[in-house]
Order: C-alpha cells, then sequence, then structure tokens
C-alpha cells in the first residue's frame, strides 16, 4: 500500500532538451495535486516519469514505504491521452481484460460499469464510442482494480460538465480512502488539490 | 483467469484480427505456391522435386506479413504503457505477444503447409514432417520476428526494416527445416535436421523476450 509520494530534485530529459529540473512535491495518503504548465511543459513526462517509464536524469521518486519497483507494478494507475483501448473488441472485453490486467475481478468490472455508466454499452465495439463514453472507459479501470495512486492526465477533457462532476465525487471517494492522486491538467481539479506549477 | 491468460487470450484475439489474420498469411501463402508452377514451368518432376523446399520458404515470407504490427500498434495507442506497469515482467508479456502471434497465424499455416507441399507434387509420406516443421519452424519465426518488430518501434517504415532484421534470422530455421524435408525425401536420416530446427526455436522462445523486452522499455522511455 502506498502511503505517500515524494520527488526530491527530480529533473527529466527527453530528446536532448531539459523538460525541467529540480522539482520536488510531497504527497501524503489523502492527498492530490494538479501539475499545472503550458504545452509541452514536461507534465506528461512527469507523470511518466513517477510511472517509470521515463528515466529521471536527476532527483529521486519515493512512495513511501513501498519498494519503487513494487508501487510501480502493483500500486499505481496511469490514465493518459493515450488509453490503450482497441478499436474493434467491446466494452466488456477491454474492460475485463485491462481490470483483471490491473488486479480486478470479474465482480469488480460489473460495478466499474454500472458507476461508469458503461453497462448498457458493454457489448458495443470501442470504435463507436463517443470520445467522453471513451474516456469514462479508460477511468473505469481505477474503480475495477483498486490501486492506491492515480496518475492521471488531462482526466477531465473530454468529460461534460456532469461527468465531471461526478468523477470529481470519485476522486474525493478515493482520497477518502487514503488514495492520492496526481493530475496534469489544465482545467481546474473538482477537489481540493495542490498545485505543482511546471514553468519549464 | 490469470493475468497472463487473460493476456495470451486478447494478444491471440487481436493477432486473429491483426492485418487480416490468418486468412491474409494463408492466402498469401497459397498464392505464392499457386506462383511457383507459373514461374518454373509445370512439370511434375520438376516441381515435386522443389516442392518441400519451396513450401518452407512460402512458409517464412508469409509469416512475416503481420509481424511489424506486433508491438507497433500498442506503442501507438499506449497500450504498451500499460502492459508494462503491471506485476507481470515485460519479457513474459513478449513472450505471450508471440505466442499469441504463433497461435493465429503460425498455426494455421502449418496447417496450409503440406496442402501446398502436395499440391506441388511432394509426396503424401512427407505431409506430417511438413506439418511438423512448419509448426516448429512457426515458433521460430514469430520469436525471431517479434525481436525484429521490438527493435523498430517507432521507426519510419518499421515494416520493411522489420524484415531486414529478420529475414537473416530466418536462415538457420530455414536451413534446417530444408534439410530435414530433403533427407526425408532421400531416405536419409531426417532427426538431426528436425532437431535443430526445434533447439533453434527453443533457444529463441527463451532468449527473444529479453531482447524484445529490452527494446520495448527503450522505446517508451
Amino acid at each position: 500500500m502506498i502511503t505517500g509520494l515524494e520527488l526530491r530534485g527530480v529533473s527529466v530529459r527527453r530528446g536532448g532538451r531539459k523538460l525541467f529540473s529540480d522539482l520536488s512535491l510531497s504527497l501524503a495518503a489523502g492527498e492530490a495535486c494538479a501539475l499545472t504548465g503550458a504545452n509541452g511543459a514536461g507534465k506528461t513526462s512527469l507523470l511518466r516519469a513517477v510511472a517509470g517509464l521515463v528515466p529521471l536524469e536527476a532527483g529521486e521518486i519515493l512512495f513511501g514505504d513501498t519498494d519503487p519497483a513494487e508501487a510501480r507494478h502493483e500500486g499505481l494507475h496511469l490514465v493518459g491521452h493515450q488509453d490503450g483501448l482497441k478499436p474493434a473488441r467491446t466494452v466488456r472485453e477491454e474492460l475485463t481484460f485491462w481490470s483483471l490486467w490491473s488486479g480486478g475481478t470479474a465482480a469488480s468490472v460489473e460495478d466499474a460499469a454500472a458507476r461508469l455508466d458503461l453497462t448498457t454499452l458493454l457489448d458495443l465495439e470501442v470504435r463507436r464510442l463517443s470520445a467522453g463514453q471513451r474516456r469514462r472507459l479508460a477511468l473505469a479501470k481505477l474503480i475495477a482494480a483498486p490501486r492506491p495512486l492515480w496518475l492521471l492526465d488531462e482526466p477531465l477533457s473530454p468529460l461534460d460538465a456532469g461527468w465531471r462532476t461526478r468523477f470529481g465525487a470519485m476522486m474525493q471517494s478515493h482520497l477518502a480512502g487514503g488514495g492520492l492522486i496526481l493530475a496534469a491538467v489544465h482545467d481546474p481539479l473538482p477537489i481540493a488539490a495542490k498545485v505543482l506549477e511546471i514553468a519549464g | 483467469m490469470s493475468r497472463l491468460g487473460a493476456l495470451l487470450a486478447r494478444e491471440t484475439a487481436l493477432a486473429w484480427g491483426r492485418g487480416g489474420g490468418p486468412m491474409v498469411s494463408v492466402g498469401f501463402y497459397a498464392g505464392v505456391a499457386t506462383l511457383l508452377p507459373l514461374a518454373i514451368g509445370p512439370e511434375p518432376a520438376r516441381l515435386a522435386a522443389i516442392a518441400p523446399g519451396a513450401a518452407w520458404v512460402a512458409l517464412a515470407l508469409a509469416s512475416l506479413l503481420s509481424l511489424d504490427r506486433l508491438f507497433e500498434r500498442d506503442y501507438e495507442d499506449g497500450a504498451l504503457d500499460h502492459l508494462a506497469l503491471s506485476p507481470v515482467p515485460l519479457e513474459l508479456t513478449c513472450a505471450a505477444k508471440c505466442f499469441g502471434q504463433w497461435l493465429a497465424t503460425g498455426a494455421p499455416l502449418a496447417l496450409a503447409a503440406p496442402i501446398a507441399a502436395i499440391g506441388l507434387g511432394a509426396p503424401l509420406a512427407l505431409a506430417p514432417l511438413i506439418f511438423a516443421c512448419a509448426l516448429i519452424g512457426g515458433l521460430a519465426f514469430a520469436f525471431t520476428g517479434g525481436i525484429g518488430a521490438a527493435l523498430t518501434l517507432g521507426a519510419r517504415r518499421g515494416g520493411l526494416l522489420t524484415a531486414m532484421i529478420v529475414l537473416p534470422l530466418f536462415v538457420p530455421p530455414v536451413i534446417f527445416g530444408g534439410g530435414a524435408l530433403a533427407s526425408f525425401l532421400a531416405g536419409l536420416p531426417w532427426t538431426s535436421g528436425f532437431a535443430l530446427l526445434a533447439a533453434y526455436a527453443a533457444a529463441f522462445v527463451a532468449l527473444g523476450p529479453l531482447f524484445m523486452a529490452a527494446a520495448c522499455r527503450n522505446a517508451l522511455s
């Protein structure tokens, strides 16, 4: 169980360009942080660095008392612009697979589908979904396979006002259960959160 | 269902649909086998002499068809990120993808191989050995091909590059399998060629995923 997230003097370089340097942040269980900054500042790269997909040029990332490798493999979800969903597969097939892959069960898939209002869409191919429905499908694995740290890249952008509010309530519920959220955003999060601006 | 079981089922289903799936590979294979008599003449004796080798080379080429998308689609749509964030080692994930590719295209091609060879004039008695060679050779093609597909992630014209990387790795199984078939036809011991083919496939099943996972991690970072 991840009880905290700490970034100490983190620097990331991509494609020969330094994105940001000496970035520090401390999040305890139940806290959220909104990453802000201009396009290309490195918000997505920071999320991917926390997930271990992008190497650090300097600094370190700690997950409380949890071993970083274990935290990355079993303790976090990354939901970004690239959702990994296959257009030719059905909503049920994709949700079931990604839930199982992340440690969920068949029962939790049904619950997640109901909470994200996807039950009537389960037998539809992903290619038939609207952008908002597709984002809800990508977010459903957060519910189907609970993990403490959510790394979210523009989670609200394709959602309508009603779903932004409902997803805000889900984030609040996650934090109340001791979870942590790090979200790259352009619009404000609908929950109380620290703000870390990446100036580049 | 376990994570790996779920992944294997998914990969097989995706490979079945990838680039037309087994029907395109088998269709391509049948096309090559049909073109041969048109190119070298219809004399039965000449066709029978080259039938096993021709069927074997056509199999290697048909195996190339859908390899370039083995990792590319997952890389482009972000699925590779999510696959990497799991307790399942990326090496095992890569192995499951190759195994799914083999189940979806290698196994149907192995079923088609004896039919094509007999159609070209190979003796019926050769059919079981052609099937066995094609099945094991297909495994070698899938796992060596996976290395090429992973190394070319994100590259422009990756399909062509994959073929350039993979074709040299296809040489040993083509030689070993072709040798076993030729020996069988000549009434000579054929098991050494077959054993070498199986050993080559086993080596790449064991070692290939290490290279694939390293290449995937490099592409993701």
